[in-house]
């Protein structure tokens, strides 16, 4: 099994380390005065150097060394850091991802590079201030009694190595308790069943020793109090005792053991497991789901009360073990948006633009697959609000909005979709602009009457950019149809709305998961059909009147409106006679809407959505296929293909007439 | 890709299409089912235009007929699809073929096995592994993951293709 290679296991550890790193690293732009943050960022880089070490990642060690040296020295002098530091941090994160994915890259100059940038910064703003070194150097000396956890040596702990590093703090005097130690015959030998009374005669301040003890806090119990004078045992008013064992924690100080215990506990609780098992786990409950509905109508058929009875249960319990399945599948949107945290710095210093990003809703719940899939869209939607959207310094001044520009992204649940939008308080879309623009290609008839959330929709279509320079962002009119596509693939649609002067929001709206749809299901001659029913309009009767007279020119007034229709048993080649009263159901994609003559509409189904193999790559018309209560397969249309289908058939009719 | 030049036997499972015996490695075999329910995919590939639901999976339906240029003919009681599980493009894909017939797994003897002949088949010949002696018979083992796999420029005709080399 890859997932018990140790190597592997380090990569996937080394992997959230540098996406905490940066997520700290980015939290410190905002909060440079958090102790903890740095104190967080300088774990992270210890255990990414020792376990890199450890793993023979010699050369990510070397460098991380030098990162982690840097960190250290902002923790000990309570320095905050400034913003070019934190660039260069984040430089040399992504250095370290380089050198863990390709170890052979040492000495590339570019990390020598990022090392003398880090040193220059380094001296910068030492020079600056001295820094507010605790100068609470009265106090003589410090109490400091600790028990380690009795699992601490197999954890790798060494008690030695912490007791001379409180030695190295002053002048200490060490008193071993032994009364824990249990009788000889139940020694565990790895076991640390020894307590400790330090005397430690220092200036140091009291967070002197609590790092020293960093690595091992979150589980030992620790209890510092400041020595008067030269007094032993008088405990000073102003100590705090602090405890921090298991659950019993008595004072938290504030400091980083208080953030880290929730998070430390978390952390317990979740395991990894690959994307692969839960997709094997999804198609085995798909499965249960379909033999269970063929139980069912097995029992409806049967007399025997016991066997309705069962088959009910079965029923209860596949639905619920179906639903917990794909609450497995569902990951908190915030893993994405804290992506483009680094996104928007990054950029923001390439513009010259001052921009703030504000995240609402992290904790959305989405399926695995769509919320990778959204990461691109989201993308292109981010750089063209900083580029279009949000203007420069100046600019913003001059309409009297604040100069840091603001992005809003923000996911929540509404019934059975998310809807994920980016908001910008810059400039707003051009409707003039779009609209000429739009004219002048051909996209839209000059003078049609457009609300703006259909006018808006232009700028999804291929080619269109009413950018009048192209830039290294945005501007050559690629990039939103990606995001039109991949939206459409994953069954979402895309509002656009957008005040003049005072921003835009695109709010994506996303199905929760693409595993399972709601569809329509219709008879067409023999074979069955679903028709996904966010696209479904309504069914309307094809009266023999209309079926006969629409020989000619295939369209249905809809209340007034002109809907072309597709035949299927015509598409599907159906050799049955066709159904005394066929049904039209109009569906829609985008703007267009089409009928789709069926013989029977036989009702509402959820559907397993099962894709089709790769020798149906080239069908274009269905999405997937879906296994019915009977065993038999049912083929999922796909409507947006089959509206434009419709529509260019429509079109050659026009042209033939 | 030679396992048969090597001395060891080849494992085959044997069925009929239109009076021919062809056979398949049995390592490709997951299963043999009777004839289920078959959904008729429009507008695909005459050769693969069916779904079947084999244990909850949807896998597609082929019939060989139409690489071999055979006329169509309705399912007998004999009748069986014979499911294979086939790497295309570095891809594990399950497919079914549809058989006439199927007769036995057998092993046939690395000597029992022959070259392509390059004439004297009506078929293309890199869709053949080799020819193999069953008994006075001879069975033509199926080279299907070729068969499977996208055709080349050329196309589909199979006669225009007889003369070219085997395929190595």
């Amino acid at each position: 099994m890859s997932g018990s290679d140790p190597a592997q296991i380090f990569l996937e550890e080394a992997h959230d380390l540098l996406v905490q790193l940066e997520d700290t690293l980015l939290d410190l732009e905002d909060r440079p005065a958090d102790a903890e943050l740095i104190d967080t960022a300088f774990r992270a880089l210890h255990t990414l150097k020792g376990s890199g070490a450890m793993f023979g990642f010699d050369a990510l060690a070397a460098f991380t060394h030098h990162v982690e040296n840097a960190f250290d020295v902002l923790r000990k002098t309570k320095r905050a850091p400034t913003r070019a530091l934190i660039e260069v941090a984040l430089a040399a994160k992504d250095r370290m991802r380089v050198l863990i994915a390709h170890p052979g890259t040492a000495g590339g100059g570019e990390g020598d590079a990022i090392l003398a940038e880090l040193s220059r910064v380094m001296a910068d703003s030492a020079s600056g201030d001295d820094g507010p070194v605790a100068d609470r150097g009265h106090a003589a000396g410090w109490r400091v009694r600790f028990r380690l956890p009795v699992d601490a040596m197999e954890t790798g702990t060494n008690p030695l190595l912490l007791l001379d590093e409180l030695g190295r703090l002053g002048r200490a005097s060490v008193a071993a308790l032994t009364d824990d130690v249990p009788p000889l015959e139940e020694i565990n030998p790895n076991a640390c069943y020894v307590r400790w009374d330090v005397t430690l005669e220092t200036a140091q301040p009291r967070s002197a020793i609590e790092d020293v003890f960093i690595f091992v806090m979150d589980d030992m119990e620790l209890s510092i109090e400041e020595l008067a004078g030269e007094s032993v045992t008088a405990v000073s008013e102003a100590a705090a005792a602090v405890t921090l064992a298991g659950e019993a924690v008595a004072v938290v100080p504030a400091g980083a053991a208080a953030e880290q215990k929730p998070a430390g506990a978390k952390s317990a609780d979740t395991i990894r497991v690959p994307a692969q098992r839960l997709d094997e786990l999804m198609d085995r409950v798909g499965e249960l789901v379909i033999a269970q509905s063929r139980l069912k109508q097995i029992a409806a058929a049967s007399a025997d009360a016991s066997v309705k009875s069962v088959a009910e249960e079965i029923e209860r319990l596949s639905l619920d073990l179906r639903d917990t399945t794909m609450g497995v599948r569902m990951l908190p949107i915030g893993q994405l948006f804290s992506r483009f945290r680094r996104l928007i710095f990054d950029l923001a210093r390439d513009l010259g633009k001052e921009i703030d990003l504000v995240t609402v809703g992290e904790e959305t719940e989405l399926d695995k697959t769509v919320i990778e899939r959204l990461s691109d869209p989201l993308i292109h939607l981010i750089r063209n609000s900083m580029d279009h959207g949000i203007e420069d310094p100046a600019d913003r001044a001059a309409a009297g909005k604040p100069a840091k520009g603001q992005i809003t992204l923000s996911a929540r649940h509404a019934g059975a979709e998310v809807r994920v939008s980016i908001s910008d308080d810059g400039r707003g879309l051009d409707r003039a602009r779009i609209r000429t623009k739009a004219e002048d290609s051909g996209l839209l008839a000059p003078g049609a009457k457009l609300s703006d959330n259909e006018l808006f929709q232009v700028i999804f279509q291929p080619g269109f950019s009413t950018a009048a320079t192209v830039t290294s962002l945005s501007g050559r009119g690629v990039g939103m149809d990606v995001v039109k596509r991949t939206i459409d693939g994953l069954r979402g649609t895309i509002d656009v709305a957008s005040s003049a002067g005072r921003g835009s929001t695109i709010t994506l709206r996303l199905p929760l998961t693409l595993a399972i749809i709601d569809g329509l299901l219709v008879r067409v001659g023999r074979g069955r059909y679903v028709i996904p029913l966010t696209a479904v309009e309504e069914c309307v009767e094809l009266s023999t009147e209309e079926d006969a007279r629409s020989r000619g020119r295939s369209f249905l007034n809809i209340r007034g409106d002109l809907v072309p229709f597709l035949r299927l048993r015509e598409l599907f080649n159906a050799s049955q006679p066709a159904d005394r009263y066929q049904k039209v159901v109009i569906v829609s994609a985008g703007e267009m809407r089409v009928g789709l003559v069926v013989d029977q509409v036989i009702g509402d189904h959820q559907t397993v959505i099962k894709s089709l193999s790769k020798l149906h790559a080239d069908v274009e018309i269905f999405s997937g296929a879906t296994i019915l209560g009977d065993g038999t397969i049912a083929l999922i249309l796909d409507t947006v293909h089959l509206v434009e289908y419709g529509q260019q058939q429509e079109d050659r009719l026009k042209a033939a007439s | 890709m030679t396992k048969w030049t090597d001395e060891r036997a080849l494992e085959v499972l044997t069925f009929d299409l239109e009076n021919e015996m062809f056979a398949v490695e049995a390592s490709q075999v997951r299963e043999i089912l009777d004839l289920v329910t078959v959904t008729e995919v429009p507008h695909s590939d005459p050769f693969v235009s069916g779904l079947i639901n084999v244990r909850g999976k949807v896998v597609p339906l082929a019939d060989l007929r139409v690489k071999f240029g055979m006329a169509e003919k309705a399912a007998t009681i004999d009748t069986r699809i014979v499911v294979l599980d086939l790497e295309l493009d570095g891809d594990p894909v399950t497919v079914g073929i549809r058989a006439d017939k199927v007769h036995e797994v057998m092993e046939v003897a690395a000597s029992a096995l022959q070259e392509t002949p390059k004439v004297g088949l009506r078929w293309r010949p890199e869709f053949i592994r080799c020819i193999g002696k069953r008994g006075d018979n001879f069975m033509v083992v199926l080279n299907i993951t070729r068969i499977f796999s996208p055709m080349d420029a050329a196309g589909g005709e199979a006669r225009t293709a007889v003369l070219e080399q085997p395929a190595a």
